[in-house]
């Protein structure tokens, strides 16, 4: 892999950039690998990546049916936090947030890991003991957040109305160290370093079906043939329900279209992340000038990456409520993804009932800022074979003993 | 340079001028000029600055497909950034100020970029700006960020007001074109409901700017007839000014139109977003032309051909004096016929074809128009404005065979149908060869529900690009047969070319640009695919291509031409991006509506509102509820009011606004079957008069919400529900009546509103009753947990003695419409009593001294009833209720469960909301252990100390110990284990 830098861009500016070579190579499968990773979107990379950055295993192909990173991992509103409430959620969420503070330099690819600064508003007396809890919680987690007053997150968004006149601010939950990055980036950052392993990254290729054989994987069908496999992960967030289907076991995950929406491009006027949970509403503004702009899932399932538009109508008002100033800005875009959302909103990682076969799903409205902490996670669980204390919690059988992770608990939204 | 001609402009109204400024430069246009055609006239080519390089940029466009010229617009609470002037009217008084340079439109610093552009071809910052570590957040990002973005944002709160309506239709065209007009005709004359939208603010589109012949008639004339003929059918409705914005699952359309964008602050809302639910879609947007890719194609002075065309006939505005055409077809003919016909000089026309022969290549030469074939532009002279061409052979490299000297360049490479609105909703595309564009694959539409078609596409959307062609197509979308004739000429095909010259070398193709806004070239697509960002999704984000504010209208198929050639396959092969909604950028206060400020959330008002509003009070919101949290007298503050209330509630009597309790009426002969299941209790037993406290909890086993039920007769109970929770547990009992056990008789009904209610609570709470009047209220007649219909001072009244203070209380419900005036007969005969009002905090205060739960408070969607010792109220009889088998999982039934206990600072002090108890240790991943938090803490006036309750590890077996709760300045609070209740144990006070 030639390495980027700013030296690289000078040496090829003198010759039209016509010697750069490809990000990552465009494999015909072999017959077997080590490991297949269904799903070439932010967590099936990174755990490709960490599984031969820490543990030696490059012997592994990563399965897209599409183009890799088109899934959610393309098309999030890519909020970075790590001030969740319960232990194992935050640690598995600040394990990727510290990750990401040094992705570009481990990827050498700039994935524009931003720390702006992120508020949580909390506009009702219930909401605030919630996120004084999250605090106190995060104190002991070792995730540095707090708590600050209304004076405060006017002077971090000079924008916001604290005053509104039904919801006025009382104050926020502030990560300073969280922030946004690049999506796009983040996938073929990863996906440039896998290939540079030697692994294979096979898009345009869908999985059809999972062969086992006396209850171990063997490999898997695909529209190019079929590949065969000694271990395989299965990382394709709202589709899990229909490849696990393939592999014979069920999930409890539903699939439901999350929306997001952009406006036109405008000079910086907020630099941080401002989610509003009451009124349902969070914006940023990403690098190129427009604000990125999201709220809640559409609430029934659906696999159409379309979503409707009420929901687009509500965040908006939400929105315009607690930053006037943009009602005459204009929406450039509106898109959805499919998020895979589990009962307690909390994700799996997971051994599964099929031997060598394991899950990584559930991440729905709020996985991009698990990628690098998820991917990590993973390839432990798929190099050993059992889990390691980050993924422990996560495992499906906690749904049947009741071992909830509800996140849901601390915040209505949780991206 | 550009010029308003003496004569023509079909759409101006020269008796009409109209001033503006643009930059603080006084203008003058006309009525019916866009801003764009009045700044030409004013010879104001340049118009801003590109996103990246910032170039010098003019406009390209007549209309939405615009890259370039994006304005600030008004001022003030009126500001708008990046209005496209080739779609604002001009008006009146209009200030319109350039974007994205600095110090000044003529001399922008930013250029520098643009001389630096080797070193940022696409994609070049995720190479670099890797190195130092903390440099990308605190030097390169606050760089980048402030060069990007376009208009300045907006300060001021929005002035204007917008609103929402709805329609419905049977036919919706959308596009007011010869074609929308067409199928609009032949759909209102077979009766159906016809709605017919067009963006701008005239009907027929092109027809008229390109000469078009119809039956005979002139196509201003025709258009004239049609829309007369539309006007007349009352079953036609016609909307200009409306843009079809996008078209969403089951044919519902969303438009904006523009009411008062060209009249500002007349008092009229300013846009009106219309939902529309059709029952078939006819999509006539039209086609929108494509620049060719040479070098310099984005200097000022460098036009669409067309829209030449449109400025000359619309607004009688020559865009240049010299004009060369550059082309791949033969409609550009058009503009150089016409722009000689206006005395206009066209020193050459450049196709790009080995010939050209067509009827209007011929009309074109017979004029003494001189015409090269086989050649084209190797590259455009001028840096603000275009001052010559540099003619080459097109099969060549750019060898420069001549330079001609011009003041602008109209360029065609022909033309793609619009295919938005059939694209939203999953309609697919097929590639036409001959005429090089992408069009409707009428075989794989958007399906509804029946999975029949939803959209249909009419004229040139449909691919039809001759007039006659046009109205066909539209009259078989219409299911017409009769379409009228129009007289076109002969025209040639298109050549399928997209980059000038086609052996064009890496110096020239680095100038050839695709988006314009965005600066992206063809070498950027080039490296894109040279690098393996193939897909056409990865070269998208990876240049930036399509991703400006005409999202790739103006050149997106230009791009996948030249990616495909990069890639050596056929276009089709590369696909095209995914169309998104809007078609264009739709205002956000349009899509918010009405709902801002006060009314951003309906409001709900207990009865009692108004009296509590003139009363001091605090107000909480509590869901879309407003309930109060205190009444502040003059010079308290909360704390002092709240206990106050507190205070004067234990001692004498309190008054407190509980109609926003939820309550819904449950009915049927399975009525108590049904009520058994949802709660943990059992509710058939029990007697009618009594009441009854019940939990409900989900599946999972976990306490959802809480409430008394009330027995009114044999067949109904009255199950009150937390305020917050009103609607979510009727929904929730509806769900399980439908889909679940829908063979069940029983029926349900929120009365939460119909019903003001009013607690009554205090030692003296009966005698305050008794002051009023009526019904008998004495223990004896109307004990604890029993209610009664009576009336109380002359009002029809239900009592319930129930009490969630620990006083003896009675929450007395009235119908709503008498509540206001039950609550100022309490107050009135309250007074000599000393009665106050209270609030939430109060409320709650008073419940934590006694011990009582609240949901969402103790309960998290994580809590179990057995967690707060309320294993008294779960019935041990019943087979089976909601929850009761997620409960009996080994997490949920394990002894080491946190659980509710009371908790007691050694200090006296109060605990703080949400701390934690930490534990020894640290878990695996090296987070310090806790064995318990804080659910409830209060100062608690009655016991003058700090109460709290929490969740414990083992609690209940744990009375006595001390624990430490974390503090947010990093120290620790001890506290003892105690009992929960911290007020009357026994229970004394509310059985009275
Ligand atoms: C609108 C929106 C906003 C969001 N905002 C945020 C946010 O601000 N912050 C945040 O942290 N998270 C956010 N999320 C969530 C986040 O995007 C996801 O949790 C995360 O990207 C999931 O990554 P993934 O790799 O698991 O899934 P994906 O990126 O969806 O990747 C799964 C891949 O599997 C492939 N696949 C599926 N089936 C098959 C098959 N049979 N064979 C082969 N391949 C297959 C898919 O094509 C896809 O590429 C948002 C999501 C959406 C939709």
């Amino acid at each position: 892999m030639r390495r980027y830098s700013v030296f690289a861009i000078a040496r090829e500016a003198m010759r039209h950039h016509t010697g750069w070579e490809r990000a990552w190579a465009s494999p015909e499968p072999r017959a077997s690998y080590d490991v297949v990773i269904v799903g070439a979107g932010g967590h099936g990379l990174a755990t490709a990546y960490y599984l031969g950055k820490n543990f030696g295993i490059t012997n592994v192909a990563v399965i897209e049916k599409g183009w890799l990173g088109g899934g959610n991992t393309g098309r999030n509103t890519t909020i970075i936090r790590s001030n969740y409430l319960q232990d194992p959620s935050a640690a598995i969420y600040d394990k990727a947030l510290s990750l990401y503070e040094n992705l570009s330099q481990d990827l050498n690819y700039n994935v524009m890991f931003s720390p702006r600064g992120l508020l949580m508003l909390a506009q009702t007396h219930h909401e605030v003991r919630g996120y004084l809890r999250t605090v106190h919680a995060n104190n002991l987690q070792g995730v540095k957040t707090e708590w600050i007053g209304p004076e405060k997150v006017k002077e971090l968004v000079p924008i916001i109305n604290i005053h509104g006149p039904r919801y006025p601010i009382l104050g926020a939950l502030y990560q300073e160290r969280g922030g946004t990055a690049r999506h796009d980036a983040v996938a073929w950052g990863y996906a440039r370093a896998c290939s540079a392993m030697g692994m294979h990254i096979i898009q345009q290729c869908e999985v059809t079906g999972v062969r086992s054989e006396g209850g171990q994987v063997t490999g898997v069908d695909t529209t190019k043939g079929h590949i065969g496999c000694k271990k395989l992960g299965i990382v394709v967030a709202g589709h899990s329900g229909q490849v696990a289907a393939m592999a014979g076991f069920r999930l409890p995950v539903e699939s439901m279209a999350l929306q997001a929406l952009v406006s036109e491009p405008i000079k910086p006027c907020m630099d941080v992340v401002v989610m509003a949970n009451t009124v349902h509403g969070y914006m940023s503004q990403s690098d190129k000038g427009e604000m990125v702009i999201g709220g809640g899932t559409d609430g029934f399932n659906n696999y159409t990456q379309r979503g409707s538009f009420h929901h687009i109508e509500e965040t908006l008002r939400a929105l315009i409520e607690t930053f006037p100033m943009i009602s005459r800005l204009k929406m450039l875009r509106q898109w959805g993804g499919i998020v895979d959302m589990t009962g307690d909103r909390s994700p799996l990682i997971s051994k599964t009932p099929l031997g060598n076969c394991f899950i990584n799903c559930g991440w729905g409205t709020g996985g991009f800022k698990a990628i690098p902490g998820s991917g990590w996670a993973m390839a432990e669980l798929v190099a050993k074979g059992e889990p390691g204390p980050l993924a422990a919690e996560f495992s499906i059988d906690r749904f049947k003993e009741g071992r909830f992770i509800d996140e849901s608990v601390a915040a209505g939204v949780a991206h | 340079m550009s010029t308003r001609l003496s004569c023509g402009g079909r759409l101006i109204d020269r008796r009409a001028p109209r001033d503006f400024s643009f930059n603080g430069k006084k203008m003058r246009g006309f009525l019916g000029d866009t801003l764009a055609s009045a700044l030409l006239a004013n010879d104001q080519m340049l118009v801003g600055r590109s996103f990246k390089y910032h170039r010098p940029r003019g406009i390209v466009a007549a209309g939405p497909e615009e890259p370039n010229a994006l304005v600030g617009l008004g001022v003030g609470s009126r500001f708008e950034p990046n209005q496209r002037v080739t779609t604002t009217e001009l008006f009146q008084g209009l200030t319109a100020t350039s974007q994205n340079h600095w110090p000044s439109l003529e001399y922008d610093v930013g250029v520098v970029n643009n001389y630096a552009a080797r070193f940022l071809p696409g994609g070049f910052y995720y190479k670099t700006f890797i190195h130092p570590r903390f440099a990308w957040k605190h030097v390169f990002e606050p760089i980048i960020r402030r060069s990007a973005g376009l208009g300045k944002a907006p300060i001021d709160r929005d002035a204007d007001r917008y609103e929402q309506a709805y329609d419905f239709a049977d036919v919706l065209v959308i596009g007011g074109g010869v074609a929308g007009l067409q199928a609009a005709l032949v759909a209102g004359r077979s009766g159906a409901r016809v709605l017919v939208l067009e963006q701008t603010a005239h009907w027929g589109g092109r027809a008229p700017v390109d000469e078009a012949e119809i039956g005979g008639l002139t196509a201003d004339e025709w258009i004239r007839n049609a829309v007369e003929a539309l006007e007349g059918m009352q079953n036609v409705t016609l909307r200009l000014r409306t843009m079809g914005a996008g078209v969403y699952d089951h044919g519902y359309v969303l438009a904006e139109e523009r009411i008062a964008d060209h009249t500002p602050a007349d008092g009229r809302p300013r846009k009106r977003l219309w939902r529309i639910r059709a029952a078939k879609v006819i999509a006539a947007q039209g086609a929108i032309e494509r620049p060719l890719s040479f070098a310099g194609n984005d200097v000022p002075g460098v036009m669409l051909a067309g829209s030449v065309r449109d400025f000359v006939v619309n607004h009688a505005v020559a865009p240049g004096d010299r004009t060369v055409v550059v082309t791949n077809n033969d409609d550009a003919y058009r503009t150089a016929i016409l722009l000689v016909e206006a005395g206009l000089s066209v020193p050459v026309v450049l196709d790009a074809r080995a010939a050209a022969d067509g009827e209007l290549p011929r009309r074109a030469r017979a004029m003494g128009i001189r015409v090269e074939t086989g050649r084209g532009i190797a590259s455009v002279k001028g840096g603000k404005r275009v001052t010559g061409v540099a003619v080459c052979a097109q099969a060549g490299q750019g060898a420069v065979l001549e330079t001609i000297a011009c003041d602008s360049v109209a360029m065609s490479g022909g033309w793609s149908p619009i295919v938005h609105l059939w694209s939203h909703c999953g309609g697919k595309l097929i590639w036409d060869e001959v005429n090089a564009h992408f069009r409707p694959d009428p075989d794989r539409p958007p399906t509804g529900q029946d999975g029949q078609g939803i959209v249909v596409t009419a004229g040139s959307a449909s691919g039809a690009l001759t007039t006659d062609a046009v109205l066909r197509d539209a009259t078989n979308a219409a299911g017409g047969t009769d379409a009228p004739e129009a007289a076109v000429p002969q025209e040639a095909p298109v050549a399928a070319i997209w980059v000038m010259p086609q052996g064009a070398g890496p110096e020239l193709r680095a100038k050839m640009w695709l988006d314009y806004q965005n600066d992206v070239k063809v070498s950027d697509v080039q490296l894109a695919a040279r690098e393996g960002y193939t897909s056409v999704e990865h070269t998208k984000r990876y240049t930036t291509l399509g991703m400006a504010t005409d999202q790739g209208k103006l050149s997106n198929i230009n791009g996948l031409a030249v990616l495909s050639q990069a890639l050596s396959i056929d276009i089709p092969q590369v696909g095209t991006t995914t169309f998104r909604p809007p078609y264009t950028p739709v205002t956000l206060g349009a899509l918010a509506g009405e709902a801002r400020d006060d009314i951003f959330q309906p409001l709900r008002r207990t009865p009692m509102h108004e009296w509590h509003e003139a009363h001091d009070v605090e107000w909480e919101p509590v869901g879309l509820w407003r309930r109060p949290y205190c009444y502040r007298r003059p010079g308290e503050t909360s704390h002092q009011a709240v206990m106050r209330e507190v205070s004067n509630t234990r001692t004498n009597v309190g008054l407190l606004d509980a109609s926003t309790l939820g309550k819904i009426i449950v009915k049927g002969p399975d009525a108590g079957k049904f009520l058994d299941m949802l709660y943990t209790g059992m509710m058939s037993t029990l007697p009618v008069g009594k009441c009854r406290y019940g939990l409900m909890c989900n599946e999972q086993g976990f306490l959802s919400d809480d409430g008394v039920v009330a027995r009114i007769d044999e067949e109904t109970w009255l199950c009150h529900t937390t305020s917050g929770g009103a609607d979510r547990i009727h929904a929730w009992m509806e769900d399980w009546l439908q889909c679940e056990w829908w063979d069940w008789q029983v029926f349900t009904a929120n009365v939460t509103e119909q019903y003001a209610q009013v607690a009554v609570v205090g030692p003296n709470a009966r005698k305050l009753l008794e002051k009023l009047g009526g019904m008998d209220v004495s223990k004896e007649t109307l004990p604890f947990m029993q209610w009664q219909d009576g009336t109380l001072g002359g009002f029809r009244a239900r009592v319930y003695r129930i009490s969630f203070s620990g006083e003896l209380s009675y929450e007395i419900a009235v119908p709503a419409n008498e509540g206001r005036a039950f609550w100022d007969a309490c107050v009135a005969v309250g007074a000599e009593l000393g009665a106050m009002p209270y609030g939430t905090e109060c409320l709650h205060v008073m419940r934590a001294e006694k011990g009582f739960i609240m949901i969402g408070d103790e309960t998290d969607g994580t809590v179990i009833p057995q967690d707060l010792n309320l294993g008294w109220a779960i019935s041990k009889k019943k087979a089976d209720y909601l929850g009761k088998r997620g409960q009996e999982r080994a997490f949920l039934a394990s002894p080491d469960r946190w659980k509710l206990v009371g908790l007691e600072t050694l200090d006296g002090s109060v605990l703080e909301d949400g701390a934690y108890a930490p534990a020894e240790g640290l878990n695996a991943n090296g987070q310090r252990n806790t064995q318990g938090r804080v659910t409830s803490t209060y100062f608690s006036p009655t016991l003058g100390r700090g109460i709290a309750m929490g969740l414990v590890l083992r609690g209940p077996d744990r009375m006595g110990e001390v624990v430490e709760f974390t503090k947010l300045d990093g120290s620790l609070a001890k506290a003892k284990i105690v009992d929960q209740v911290f007020y009357d144990k026994e229970g004394a006070k509310q059985d009275v």
